[in-house]
């Protein structure tokens, strides 16, 4: 009965090594170690033992079957094992193809230049005022200095309504808005916003357009903190090794007035097409507030000083992104305006 | 302004400055030099040829073979200019030439007969046809007689010369004159400003013995000043006076013509010359037109006059219209012996209004229009008086007709060193002042410490101390300001809400996939009101350049549905676009009520996945999704009401409330609004979004997170097909009890299967306690309650 045993242990490993899936290797526990399996017949033929060898043998089969159940175990997580790397292997996919698309859309290129202008003079202390598009001549000209007949109105041909009302021409009217209402205090604004030229429209020109202005008011306001401040948006906005130059200029609202130019942030001075050769591109006008323009709105133009300054988002962005025609930002070709989406950071 | 460097070498001593050089230093200190122009575009080989003799070509009509004596030898050179001819002097480009626009010289055969060189038209030399005298327009140019064969044409005709040219701010009036500009260079450089000597023979007779004057309007017309020159014999005016208008930009004519532009551009005093036998009455009034009078200008126009306009009269009919041009009746023609030189000061506002009503601008009235500098006004005439007697053999009658009430007298402006200082935030000495002061001939004196100064009357911009200010810091140097930040307390700047929640909605809409467009304000008349939330008298501009921009816009709509026509024009099919900005209504004052709105124009495919077979087109509940997420964001109620708005489809259109109010509307287009407009399914909103923006939202206080599981139960019903979802909704919710927490629909099917005329919907009511966990019994009671109420409104519950 030993070497029976020892026979029937033989064959049952054998099976398990044999066995490849984990069906077969199932059929092989059911075949030796089941309830009409070889072993359990074994088992219960011991009644015919005598009753001295029946511990022993029934010892002996136990250790039988405890090593094929052992045996098989071990062969059952091995070929489990190769099941579920086989089925994985069936699901591979292929990682090539396209990504769900998310959705997404973006900012005006002219909102991006403005917002990132806003936020740089924001950290400064600067509020943001907005004001009518459709104004008043006394704001738009004649609280800035520009009285009816001056010669400098000619510089901005206009579009009327009535007599006394028009599209506004640059932003400053929210200027002079602001320091009426203001009522003599100090002022740190900036003013954004759209304005209207009677200009034919080109790839330089458009009647319609943006303008961002700023304007500070204060008791000893100088001229070098004009230029501290632009200097300050120059590098900010153009990168941090711009220099600014300023030129003496005229606008009816400021005196001094200045224009900006910064170092060319393409070729760094040296001369290229962005500049024109010069090494300087021209950014923004500026200057020192018009004691009139201070005296018209109620400031005492003895005690409180100002600079302003303003500057066209359309030719920054143009300036920025090599932008070669105005038209673009106004015609909303989704294959231009969806080149605004990433970050510049 | 165009400024030949050789002519202001007249005036002024530049150093010899190379032009670019001196073109940076005028620009750096106030003037902008927008070009500086080579008058000699690097010519070579162009020589002075005398033609000895003319023939025609054999073989060409059009062509002659001339032998010119180019001063080194007899050179045949063929020429197609009609104007040759035997015995001129002309301009040859010798083989070898470089002329402008890269064009080299070379010898060659036409026609079988050889041509050494060319000769040639002023144009040919880089001069514009504008400018070339009318008698060279069309063919060669001919060189006096005395022009010295076979020497260079570059450096005896004054085309070795730069020209800078000028952009000129409104303020700087003054350098629209080479003496002005001298007076700036001098200030730049340092240098000394040498006036033109006037001298010149008078004859015994005065010119009062010929001429009478009369002023009627003073106050427009407050100096009139006029010479009389007779025996002058009119002709070419010399080379180098003609090559002089030249680089600045005019045409030469004749002498007499020549002359007073030539004094024009050289002291900024627009003058005028009548022909004394046409005016035929020995008399010069001035006076205000009549209204309804006529006169025929020297660009042969008639034009009809009105009582503001100053006019130049003989007494009887004008003969110039004052400050803007002349009359045809008294021009002068080569038949002129005796002319009148006008010089004046014309009041600049009425040469404004005169000039601007007959679409008129000319050198002289953009002068006058600016204000000329009264000082000059004599000395002027008394300049072109001497250059006729000069150049036209004149004799220039004594003393001048004049009439004189205008005041020469220099503006004094007081200023404080420490004013000036504290104004720049640097420190300029007392000295350097004075000193930039003087270079701009300003005369000053210190007094107290104070800097009194009078400014002569050609600089009529310095006004004020500011003015100084400027003066000063440019000649210092904008570099030499230092660069500092305002001292004042620190203020904390920012948004104001509104600001801040239009970049959320900005935000938002691209966050959900929509890009940001910007159109123009103005439109047409057709477009104006279409999609427009209120109805209101459109705004209409004066004087628009176009019909299409000739209205301001009440709806955002037309103009953003224009860029998705564009777009999808150009295959790009699915288009999501929207805007912010202004819609213009009628307002209770003269200013219109500016309404900020936000548009949104989507159309097709909303969601595209391609290779995993999910496409949906856009249809009205992606942007119904959009106004109720929008809405949730910034935490205002917006409900929506079924409508009807022109172009857009009638069952598929809702208006957007807010507190009662219509504030926008969403749609899809009436299909003949998307056929006009060539565009497939699109669905559109317009928001009033002023009104949602300007609502202040309550602060934010969380709500427990729920800590009893909540249940859910589904209810389908057979409805009718025009029963809408928000009715049966309401039924549950009120039905519900306070237990029922949501509802929602999760199914819609209205297809083939269901009877003629039905729906079904199916909800998903959710139950929910905050203070324990539901029994079933507890929600079977309340979800019954429901069905009832559901039955009793007639919905067909399905199984
Ligand atoms: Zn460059």
């Amino acid at each position: 009965m030993e070497a029976q045993l020892q026979e029937l242990k033989t064959q049952a490993l054998e099976k398990i090594a044999e066995a490849s899936t984990v069906k077969e290797l199932n059929d092989v526990r059911v075949a030796y170690l089941g309830k009409k399996g070889p072993i359990t017949d074994l088992l219960k033929g011991m009644g015919k033992l005598p009753a001295e060898e029946r511990p022993k043998m029934g010892a002996l089969v136990n250790v039988v079957r405890e090593e094929v159940t052992t045996q098989l175990e071990a062969r059952m997580v091995l070929l489990e094992e190769e099941a579920i790397n086989a089925k994985l292997q069936s699901e591979t996919i292929d990682i090539t193809l396209p990504g769900r698309p998310v959705k997404t859309g973006n900012a005006h290129p002219l909102t991006r230049v403005v917002e990132e202008i806003e936020d740089l003079f924001i950290s400064m202390g600067y509020e943001v005022a907005e004001g009518p598009e459709v104004e008043k001549d006394y704001y738009n000209f004649e609280a800035l200095n520009l009285p009816k007949g001056h010669p400098a109105r000619d510089m901005q041909d206009s579009f009327y309504i009535t007599e006394d009302v028009l599209l506004r021409t640059h932003t400053s009217p929210v200027q002079a808005r602001t320091m009426e209402a203001k009522g003599g205090e100090p002022i740190k604004i900036i003013c954004p916003g759209k304005v209207y030229r009677r200009d034919s429209d080109d790839a330089t020109h458009s009647h319609q357009f943006t303008q961002i202005e700023g304007l500070v008011i204060g008791e000893d306001i100088r001229m070098s903190d004009l230029k501290g401040t632009l200097s300050v948006f120059a590098k900010k906005m153009f990168g941090d090794d711009r220099e600014i130059r300023l030129r003496p200029s005229f606008f009816p609202f400021t005196e001094p007035s200045v224009e900006m130019d910064i170092s060319c942030f393409k070729c760094g001075g040296s001369g290229c097409n962005v500049c024109k050769k010069t090494g300087w591109i021209e950014i923004l006008g500026a200057g020192m507030v018009h004691p009139n323009v201070l005296e018209m709105a109620g400031y005492d133009s003895k005690r409180l000083t100002g600079f302003a300054f303003g500057m066209g988002p359309e030719r920054i962005a143009m300036l920025k992104y090599g932008v070669e025609d105005i038209r673009h930002f106004y015609t909303n070709d989704v294959r231009f305006l969806s080149q605004f989406q990433r970050t510049e950071l | 302004m165009l400024v030949s460097i050789n002519w202001l070498k007249d005036y002024v001593n530049t150093q010899q400055l190379p032009p670019a050089e001196l073109g940076e230093k005028i620009t750096r200190s106030g003037i902008e030099v927008d070009a500086v122009i080579d008058r000699s575009h690097g010519m070579t080989n162009v020589v002075v040829g005398y033609v000895e003799s003319c023939v025609k070509h054999p073989e060409a009509d059009k062509l002659s073979i001339c032998q010119v004596d180019v001063g080194e030898e007899t050179a045949q050179i063929i020429c197609g200019a009609p104007n040759i001819a035997e015995g001129q002097k002309v301009i040859v480009a010798r083989p070898g030439a470089k002329l402008p626009g890269g064009i080299k010289i070379k010898k060659a055969k036409l026609r079988g007969e050889e041509s050494n060189g060319m000769i040639c038209s002023l144009q040919e030399l880089g001069i514009e046809g504008k400018l070339v005298p009318k008698a060279y327009a069309e063919g060669i140019y001919v060189l006096p007689k005395d022009a010295e064969t076979g020497s260079d044409v570059i450096a005896n005709f004054n085309l070795d010369d730069t020209v800078l040219e000028l952009g000129l701010t409104p303020n700087r009036a003054d350098a629209m004159s080479m003496l002005g500009v001298a007076y700036e260079v001098g200030a730049i450089l340092s240098e000394e400003v040498k006036l033109p000597e006037i001298s010149y023979q008078e004859s015994a007779d005065t010119a009062a013995s010929m001429l009478t004057l009369t002023v009627d309007a003073p106050e427009a017309n407050p100096l009139y000043v006029a010479k009389v020159v007779r025996n002058i014999k009119v002709q070419e005016s010399p080379m180098w006076l003609q090559q002089r208008l030249m680089a600045a930009g005019v045409r030469p004519h004749n002498n007499v013509v020549d002359v007073t532009n030539y004094v024009l551009m050289e002291y900024g005093q627009p003058l005028h010359a009548f022909d004394y036998d046409l005016l035929g009455t020995g008399n010069i009034t001035v006076r205000h037109a009549k209204e309804g009078e006529m006169i025929t200008t020297l660009d042969d126009a008639e034009r009809k006059l009105s009582a503001h306009q100053l006019v130049i009269t003989n007494g009887e009919k004008p003969v110039a219209i004052a400050g803007v041009m002349g009359g045809a009746n008294s021009e002068v023609s080569d038949a002129t012996t005796t002319v009148v030189i006008e010089s004046a000061y014309f009041e600049s506002g009425s040469v404004r209004q005169t000039s601007k009503d007959h679409g008129l601008r000319s050198d002289a009235s953009s002068r006058f229009e600016k204000g000329v500098d009264p000082n000059r006004v004599i000395p002027a005439a008394e300049r072109a008086a001497q250059l006729l007697s000069e150049l036209a053999g004149g004799e220039v009658l004594s003393g001048s007709v004049v009439f004189d009430k205008v005041s020469k007298e220099e503006k004094i402006v007081k200023v404080s060193p420490d004013f000036i200082n504290s104004r720049l935030g640097m420190k300029i000495a007392f000295e350097e002042m004075l000193d930039i002061l003087n270079r701009l001939k300003f005369t000053t004196e210190a007094v107290n410490g104070q800097l009194v100064i009078s400014v002569p009357t050609r600089r009529q911009d310095i006004q004020i101390p500011e003015d100084v200010i400027e003066e000063i810091a440019r000649l210092h140097g904008y570099d030499e300001i230092p660069a500092t930040l305002p001292e004042a307390e620190t203020t904390p700047g920012g948004l104001t809400p509104y600001q801040a929640k239009r970049r959320i909605v900005r935000n938002f809409l691209e966050g959900a996939g929509l890009l940001q467009a910007t159109t123009y304000s103005l439109t047409s008349e057709k477009s104006a009101k279409q999609f427009a939330l209120e109805k209101t008298e459109t705004t209409r501009l004066l004087m628009p350049m176009s019909e299409e921009r000739s209205i301001l816009r009440q709806s955002l709509l037309p103009h953003l549905l224009e860029s998705v026509t564009y777009n999808t024009a150009r295959r790009m099919d699915s288009v999501a676009l929207y805007e912010t900005g202004a819609v213009f209504l009628k307002g209770n004052d003269e200013l219109l009520n500016e309404q900020e709105h936000l548009a949104v124009a989507i159309t097709g495919l909303w969601l595209d996945n391609s290779w995993q077979g999910e496409k949906k087109p856009v249809d009205f509940f992606v942007l119904k999704g959009i106004v109720e997420a929008l809405s949730a964001k910034l935490g205002v109620e917006l409900t929506f009401e079924r409508g009807q708005m022109d172009d857009l489809h009638p069952g598929r259109t809702a208006f957007v409330v807010l507190n009662g109010q219509r504030i926008g509307v969403i749609g899809q287009l009436h299909p003949s609004e998307q056929k006009a407009r060539d565009l497939k399914t699109t669905v559109v909103m317009e928001l009033n979004l002023a009104a949602i923006l300007t609502l202040e939202t309550e602060a934010l206080v969380y709500t427990q997170v729920p800590r009893y599981p909540s249940m859910s139960r589904d209810v389908a019903l057979v409805l009718s097909k025009f029963v809408e979802a928000a009715t049966i909704e309401n039924v549950i919710r009120s039905a519900g009890g306070k237990l029922l927490k949501d509802v929602r629909v999760f199914d819609l099917y209205e297809g083939d299967k269901m009877e003629e005329g039905k729906k079904s919907v199916a909800f998903s009511l959710t139950y929910f306690d905050p203070e324990k966990t539901l029994t079933d019994e507890e929600v079977t009671k309340a979800h019954e309650k429901v069905l009832a109420a559901l039955t009793d409104v007639g919905a067909e519950l399905r199984s």
